[in-house]
């Protein structure tokens, strides 16, 4: 079965272990989690959480509905097929010197990232982006040699007036 | 009213209409337990090891159609619990397990008897709570009765700490619950109902598949009305057995592994499975692609995770199966189906699926027939796992709703004895008999001792064969008969019996097996009959492993028994 990469959002209540049966579920029924974010949502007590999942349409239809059955799970949707704004944060330690830092300076710029930090043999670059925006940055930036990387896993937001669940 | 944890634990499942409890104490559950001192009305039933206290629980529940209580303590207590709460999690049992857990400034710690059996129960119940602070207990007690016995029943946990125990809070049961993450829904959609309604209409080939869910809503009565009214065969899985009466004209048996051939027959043959409260489970479906091949698929269940997880539906419908039951049929036009059921009935009659041979010494599957005979039929029956189960399954023809307690999808060998506990604390009165694999009722046969402490009249049937059944016949067939660990040396059961002062017979011959279970049944309490049987027969039909339904192995016997059925209404 052809697989895709498939963003689920998660409303959850905020309490111990919602996120560790939430893992507990993926590592069980064998889904593919590729990235998961977490943070407080608008609503009091209830946090959002965004998961990607790589699979199959009836695959992920599982992960959504078994997700669902957690009592502490409020509400999930696949927002995959909807116009989504979908963003990460990286912060990349690259290796740098007198001869590489004003290449790097460039290329940063033209990714409309930023260098938030700058030492003696390296920068730190802080980007935000949807996954290529990070991918290709990353990919530019390793033939400097990458001392560190610091991703925060994807979140997603559908666009226009309409709530993503 | 200021009281303690346990106190407002113990008000709390009186609320929640508790009368018995089911458990073994130690350290840290002692303040409950001392508290039980007050509540005469909360029965404990002291069984000899927590996987009894579940299976007997959960028994309790499917005899009952009431969450079953266990309490443990912390530790070894609540790990022992866990086979029983595996296996009402798999069977969907609300079960309500109560453990102790070491005082709150211990967890974490690695005090004595600490053990996270929140985190080693999370996939194997339905929600799990560790309780923080007295003023919740009310609360969680609450919640748990409800999350366990709605939507698709399942196994709770509260683990209760030590000083929560015994920490003062006001009792409270008046709160409203607010779980905006649990909301299961009951009535099915109009749109789905007359969408399938149409379906059946059309279908030239129907059958029902009738699964454990039609027992847990008591749905018996809306499905024979859709049976009777459009003239479509019944077949159940192995934990829908009960869910319609076995003799009926419509009925066919149960499908699967080890379910009568015409059933699968008929699966294989059909153009429409409308799966009534089953969730497709591999040992009912064969293989997957083999499935129904020619059939369309309604699927109705409550659990929405279930729809399309193993075979592609045509028409889901999710909701409580009593409800969808009664709103099918409203939009049912009745319907006659003479061809199809004459097809079934000719399929019923070349590949009868019940037989016993003839032999001085004891099949297993006449000493079961017999005990059928002689208890009317009416018994309720719970099983070991393995060829016995199986034996029982076919040989008990069960016409009374809900009278088969078995463990279906945990297997699990054991079950039966701490089952009977709890079937014969639910249904005082009633004939309780027990199907015994020799190996099974090993594994947890000291709770002959729960039986005798608390006079429960449970009449054992132990089908002795000598060996771990179900495994040597996979030995037999596919494993070039090398009986590695398979032949077990038996303890005397009738000595074992007697030690726990319950009276007790060997059976040997054939013509001794109809007295024996007479003087089981004129004796008024429980009664052990070691019934020495052929070791190495086998069970038919038998759909191998990896096999489609149609791929069912018959009997290599010629001798049949024939199918008791009505032959009308
Ligand atoms: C706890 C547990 N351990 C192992 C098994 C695997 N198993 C399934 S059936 C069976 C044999 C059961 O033997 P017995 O109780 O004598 O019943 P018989 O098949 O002989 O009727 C075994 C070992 C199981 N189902 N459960
Ligand atoms: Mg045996």
């Amino acid at each position: 079965m052809a697989t895709q990469k498939h963003t689920i959002v998660a409303l959850v209540m905020d309490k111990p272990g919602v996120f560790n049966r939430i893992s507990s579920l993926f590592r069980r029924r064998g889904f593919n989690m590729e990235s998961i974010a977490v943070g407080h949502s608008e609503l009091a007590n209830i946090s959002r959480v965004t998961i990607v999942v790589d699979g199959s349409t009836v695959q992920v239809e599982q992960v959504r509905k078994q997700l669902e059955k957690i009592i502490d799970v409020v509400k999930v949707t696949d927002i995959t097929l909807r116009d989504t704004i979908t963003r990460e944060l990286a912060l990349m330690k690259v290796h740098a010197n007198s001869n590489t830092r004003s290449e790097i300076i460039q290329i940063v710029d033209i990714f409309r990232a930023k260098i938030v930090d700058v030492a003696g043999d390296s920068v730190t670059v802080e980007v935000t982006g949807d996954s290529s925006k990070v991918e290709t940055l990353f990919k530019l930036l390793k033939v400097f040699g990458i001392k560190e990387i610091a991703r925060t896993g994807y979140i997603a937001m559908t666009r226009g007036d309409t709530a993503s669940l | 009213m200021k009281m303690t944890g346990s106190q407002i634990l113990c008000e709390s499942l009186i609320k929640e209409g508790v009368d018995v409890i089911f458990g073994i104490l130690g350290g840290s559950i002692l303040p409950l337990y001392d508290t039980l001192t007050q509540y005469p009305q909360l029965r404990h039933v002291l069984v000899r090891h927590e996987q009894a206290a579940a299976h007997a629980a959960a028994s309790y529940a499917r005899v009952t159609g009431k969450p079953g209580v266990c309490f443990a303590t912390s530790g070894p207590g609540a790990t022992n619990l866990v086979t029983g709460i595996a296996d009402a999690y798999l069977d969907s049992t609300p079960v309500i397990a109560i453990t102790g857990q070491v005082a709150r400034p211990f967890i974490g710690k690695d005090a004595f008897q600490e053990i996270d059996i929140t985190g080693i129960t999370l996939p194997i119940t339905k929600h799990n709570y560790l309780v923080t602070d007295a003023g919740q207990v009310a609360q969680t007690v609450k919640e748990a009765f409800y999350i366990a016995r709605t939507g698709r029943p399942g196994p709770v946990l509260i683990d209760m700490p030590k000083d929560v125990q015994v920490d003062m809070a006001e009792f409270d049961y008046s709160t409203r619950l607010v779980m905006p993450g649990y909301k299961p829904t009951t009535q099915g959609h109009p749109s789905q109902l007359k969408k399938a309604a149409r379906v059946i209409q059309d279908a030239a080939k129907p059958v029902i598949l009738a699964g454990h869910g039609v027992i847990i809503a008591e749905a018996y009565d809306e499905l024979k009305e859709m049976a009777e009214n459009n003239q479509i065969p019944v077949i159940t899985t192995l934990l829908g057995i009960s869910a319609f009466p076995g003799s009926h004209f419509l009925s066919y048996g149960w499908l699967g592994m080890h379910g009568m051939a015409c059933a699968n027959m008929a699966i294989d043959a059909c153009d429409l499975v409308i799966a009534v409260g089953m969730r497709f489970d591999d040992r009912a479906t064969g293989k997957i692609s083999g499935f129904a091949p020619h059939a369309k698929v309604i699927h109705i269940d409550i659990d929405p995770a279930e729809i399309g997880k193993n075979v592609k539906v045509d028409v889901p419908i999710v909701g409580d199966v009593k409800a969808v039951l009664k709103g099918l049929n409203k939009y049912i036009e009745p319907k006659q189906n003479p061809e199809w059921l004459s097809h079934l009935e000719a399929l019923r009659l070349q590949h009868p699926a019940l037989h016993i041979g003839d032999s001085d010494s004891i099949l297993p599957q006449y000493a079961i027939r017999k005990i059928w005979e002689a208890t009317e039929g009416r018994a309720t029956v719970i099983t070991g796992v393995g060829q016995h189960q199986m034996w029982t399954a076919q040989y008990y023809t069960f016409d009374r709703p809900n009278t088969l307690v078995t463990s279906g999808g945990l297997g699990t060998m054991g079950f039966e004895l701490p089952a009977s506990v709890g079937a014969a604390v639910g249904r005082p009165g009633e004939d309780i008999w027990c199907i015994a694999g020799d190996g099974s009722i090993q594994m947890t046969i000291q709770e002959l001792a729960t039986i005798v402490q608390e006079n429960l009249p449970v009449k054992i049937a132990i089908m002795n064969n000598g060996y771990l059944g179900m495994v040597r016949q996979w030995q037999e067939m596919f494993y070039g008969k090398r009986y590695m660990a398979t032949p077990l040396a038996c303890p005397d059961f009738t000595k074992i019996a007697e030690a726990y002062c319950i009276p007790a017979i060997n059976i040997k011959h054939r013509q001794d097996v109809e007295p024996a279970i007479q003087r089981a049944i004129e004796h008024p309490g429980s009664f052990l009959l070691n019934f020495v049987v052929e070791p190495e027969e086998n069970v038919y039909p038998m759909v191998p492993p990896g096999a489609s339904l149609a791929e069912v192995m018959e009997t290599p016997r010629k001798e049949v028994l024939k199918w008791p059925r009505k032959s009308t209404l």
